[in-house]
């Protein structure tokens, strides 16, 4: 495993970061989270336009940058800092690295091309109303050739997607499926979320229409391939919520005077910044070690994985909670910004499945 | 797209260094010619010193070849691969070698540098008193210049290897009227002397692996001040940073080789000495690598709960891991080290106690037992009585999180009131 990043990928990092810290301060993310899309396409084509970001993991074959899943961990964890409000992860993440996994080759010729320069926005619809983010909590059917019947719930952007990649099952088994957004038959309607940095919808489908995506009855492998790969990725991007948070954190309490003194002087301060320090770093590692992992296919990669998703998770709620406590009265105000990262790390928490789902996951990958 | 071209200089182009690959097969060639098993440990020891190769990092005038760390890793790897025996590193000796080279006299470095890496000398420290753990710098044993030499009254404690040492790096208190950090003095003392007696200390689980140290007008020579009076904490302060820098060495540096040999036989016990006092520590850390066999041999891996802690325990213990990689891949890299470093002496007391949690979960019952009524002929019990030891020893976990806060984080210390006054007049332990 790569336990360092090269010159490059600081330096990518760097630009990234101030690339973002201008286009994505909280009050652009507080502006995009009362609107009902969530995102502005002319801030989507910035991004795209200028650093290529859409693109970062795909093959160069279908458009791509052909980067891998560290340089793609770096985008996330940069974007997790800024609290970047667009479709990324729904476009990038879940719906091309669906497709990479699940697609025919002339498949992915034609779906990735436009999802690499953001033309196309996709997104992945596999989790029901009964919210289990396993293979058997999909009860979508596809019958004929092929039309779907059945909720998806808990669709990131799928109000807003143009393209929708579903998971369902037809006679033959676990099956993917691509949808147009505006296909007859299918209703959306935005979820009123927690965490309004990240829209969700709710998607009926009413015997819509579909086109099957890779092998009927094949999409066993590649949805937990998927699944694998997105909890990589969400561990990254937390890691960068929680790093921003942290620091954050750290600068109030040695501008907050109380008692006459700098409340970061007190110890019962800085002990719990330097439990903070030790959260984040943890995650950070292991974070690092999973998109190292997925880089190098590593066959410990399942387990791997949703250790980082587990660890991350807690790490950002944790150094959530303990960010709102520093701030004192002021950080439970809606004025503050704290409580923006705080709703992403609770979504974050859930989405994908939450830390006791994905520890029990690891142990049994490990054959524990 | 404005990254393809900057961004895709690999990895193998840095790491590529001419220097490495050069020194590598500089010190290969010289062990090639020169390493054998059958000489005496010293014996090979004196040679390899002479050599350069025995401590790269150092100066040219004392035995090194002024390299920086990462190359001297190179430099361990080689050796490591022909088999070759190192200086001797284990114990305090590593401690008071570095100590001497910073801050020693050019008689000091000569009389003891050779002798310490050779491993003739071995060495304990003499600074933790039982009216000073933490703050160290309250140290209360005191040094009294009489005629021709220092005169040492008072008594140390957790002094590691004391009952073998022949050399004790002391702290000791020369100025009473100047505030606590300027009137310290650090010495070199003869622990063969009639003024020195050494005690062994048992602690809660059974063992005895520290001493107490106590002085009856013990003397120290003048030429065995070790910088000048008064300046004995910065002197310390090189002491300490360099025992928390190698300590993650103890299981490296600590493992002797079973191949024949004279060299390996002196070497192995050596190390049955010197290692003695440590042989509890693998169990002081918690031992979490037994976790997962062990309840599939009592059949708790069956319950939900328990396979919830133990996936946490090993979350805490490869992520502990992972952050100690991150921090030497930089150090190779020669980057600053970011926070990840400063972290490894809390995080594994954070392991260690989850660990003890752990083993008492799958154990149930039996972990009430001990000796060879317990699990594993007492392994489980001895590591449930053992981790207390890791978070307090070499620094508490108290202690850690002021490093890293004001350290690492930069936040301000809390106010003193302490350092601003004579140390007399500074409230202290009564010591009975």
């Amino acid at each position: 495993m790569q336990f360092s990043n090269t010159q490059e990928q600081e330096e990518f990092r760097s630009v990234l970061r101030r690339f973002l810290e201008e286009k994505s301060p909280p009050s652009v993310v507080r502006r995009l989270m009362e609107t009902e899309a969530g995102w502005e396409r002319e801030s989507w084509r910035e991004l795209n336009q200028q650093l290529g970001l859409t693109a970062v993991h795909i093959p160069e074959a279908y458009g791509g940058q052909g980067f891998g899943p560290v340089e793609l961990g770096i985008v996330l964890e940069e974007m997790g800092r800024a609290l970047l409000c667009a479709p990324y992860f729904a476009s990038t993440v879940l719906a091309a690295t669906a497709i990479m996994q699940a697609g025919t080759e002339a498949q992915k010729r034609a779906l990735l091309p436009d999802i690499a320069s953001g033309e196309t926005i996709a997104t992945l619809a596999f989790t029901e109303p009964n919210g289990r983010w396993d293979a058997d909590g999909i009860e979508m059917r596809a019958t004929g050739r092929y039309r779907l019947d059945g909720v998806k719930s808990f669709v990131l952007d799928g109000h807003t997607a143009d393209l929708i990649v579903v998971v369902a099952r037809s006679e033959k088994g676990l099956s993917f499926f691509t949808v147009s957004g505006n296909a007859p038959g299918l209703t959306r309607r935005a979820l009123k979320v927690l965490d309004p940095t990240r829209k969700q919808a709710r998607l009926e489908f009413r015997g819509v229409e579909a086109e099957l995506l890779g092998e009927e009855g094949g999409g066993a492998e590649p949805f937990a391939r998927t699944m694998t790969l997105a909890a990589v990725g969400l561990a990254n991007e937390m890691v960068g919520g929680a790093e921003r948070l942290r620091q954050s954190a750290l600068d109030y309490a040695n501008l907050r005077v109380q008692f006459g003194r700098a409340i970061a002087s007190f110890q019962s301060m800085k002990h719990k910044q330097a439990d903070m320090l030790v959260d984040v770093e943890l995650a950070k590692s292991a974070a690092y070690c999973a998109a190292s992992a997925a880089a190098e296919g590593d066959a410990e990669l399942p387990a791997i994985a949703s250790l980082a998703k587990a660890c991350a998770a807690e790490a950002y709620m944790q150094t959530a909670i303990h960010t709102i406590q520093i701030h004192g009265g002021i950080g439970f105000t809606w004025d503050n910004d704290s409580h923006l990262w705080f709703k992403r790390a609770k979504s974050s928490e859930v989405f994908l499945g939450d830390p006791t789902y994905h520890r029990e996951l690891m142990m049994q990958v490990w054959g524990a | 797209m404005v990254f393809r071209s900057c961004w895709f200089l690999s990895p193998e182009v840095m790491m590529a260094e001419p220097a490495e690959a050069a020194v590598r097969a500089e010190v290969r060639a010289w062990l090639e010619a020169n390493w054998n098993p059958d000489y005496g440990l010293v014996e090979w020891r004196n040679k390899l010193i002479d050599s350069g190769w025995g401590v790269p990092s150092w100066p040219k005038p004392w035995f090194g070849r002024e390299l920086p760390m990462a190359l001297e890793m190179a430099v361990e790897e080689e050796m490591q691969r022909i088999g070759a025996v190192g200086v001797a590193k284990t114990g305090i000796r590593r401690l008071a070698a570095a100590t001497l080279l910073a801050h020693g006299s050019e008689d000091q470095k000569r009389r003891f540098l050779r002798r310490s890496l050779t491993g003739e000398d071995t060495w304990c420290q003499l600074f933790s008193e039982p009216g000073s753990g933490s703050d160290l710098a309250g140290a209360t044993t005191r040094a009294e210049f009489k005629g021709n030499r220092w005169v040492i009254n008072g008594q140390k404690v957790w002094t590691t290897s004391a009952h073998h040492a022949d050399w004790g790096l002391l702290l000791a208190r020369t100025d009473w009227d100047k505030p606590k950090h300027q009137g310290l003095s650090y010495f070199v003392l003869d622990i063969h002397q009639p003024g020195v007696e050494v005690r062994p200390l048992r602690q809660m689980n059974g063992y005895a692996s520290f001493n107490q140290v106590f002085f009856t007008d013990a003397e120290v020579p003048p030429e065995n001040l070790v910088g000048e009076v008064g300046r004995g904490w910065a002197v310390a302060t090189t002491t300490l940073m360099h025992e928390r820098r190698g300590a993650d060495g103890i299981s490296r540096w600590g493992k002797s080789s079973d191949r024949p040999g004279r060299v390996y036989e002196e070497e192995r016990a050596e190390n049955a000495t010197v290692m003695e006092p440590y042989k509890w520590y693998p169990q002081r850390a918690g031992r979490a690598d037994l976790v997962v066999e062990r309840a599939k041999a009592t059949g708790r891996i069956n319950d939900p709960v328990v396979r919830q802690e133990i996936a946490r325990l090993l979350i805490l213990a490869k992520t502990a891991e992972w952050t100690a990689r991150r921090a030497r891949a930089a150090q190779l890299q020669g980057r600053p080290p970011g926070p990840e470093g400063s972290l490894g002496k809390l995080v594994g007391s954070h392991v260690a106690r989850a660990a003890a949690r752990v083993h008492t979960l799958i154990t149930g019952a039996d972990a009430m037992l001990a000796g060879d009524d317990a699990p594993m002929d007492g392994l489980i019990a001895e590591i449930l009585i053992s981790v207390p030891a890791g978070s307090i020893a070499g620094g508490t976990d108290e202690i850690q999180r002021n490093i890293i806060s004001e350290r690492v984080l930069g936040m301000p210390k809390e106010p003193r009131t302490d350092n601003d006054r004579p140390f007399r007049d500074v409230p202290k332990n009564l010591v009975v």
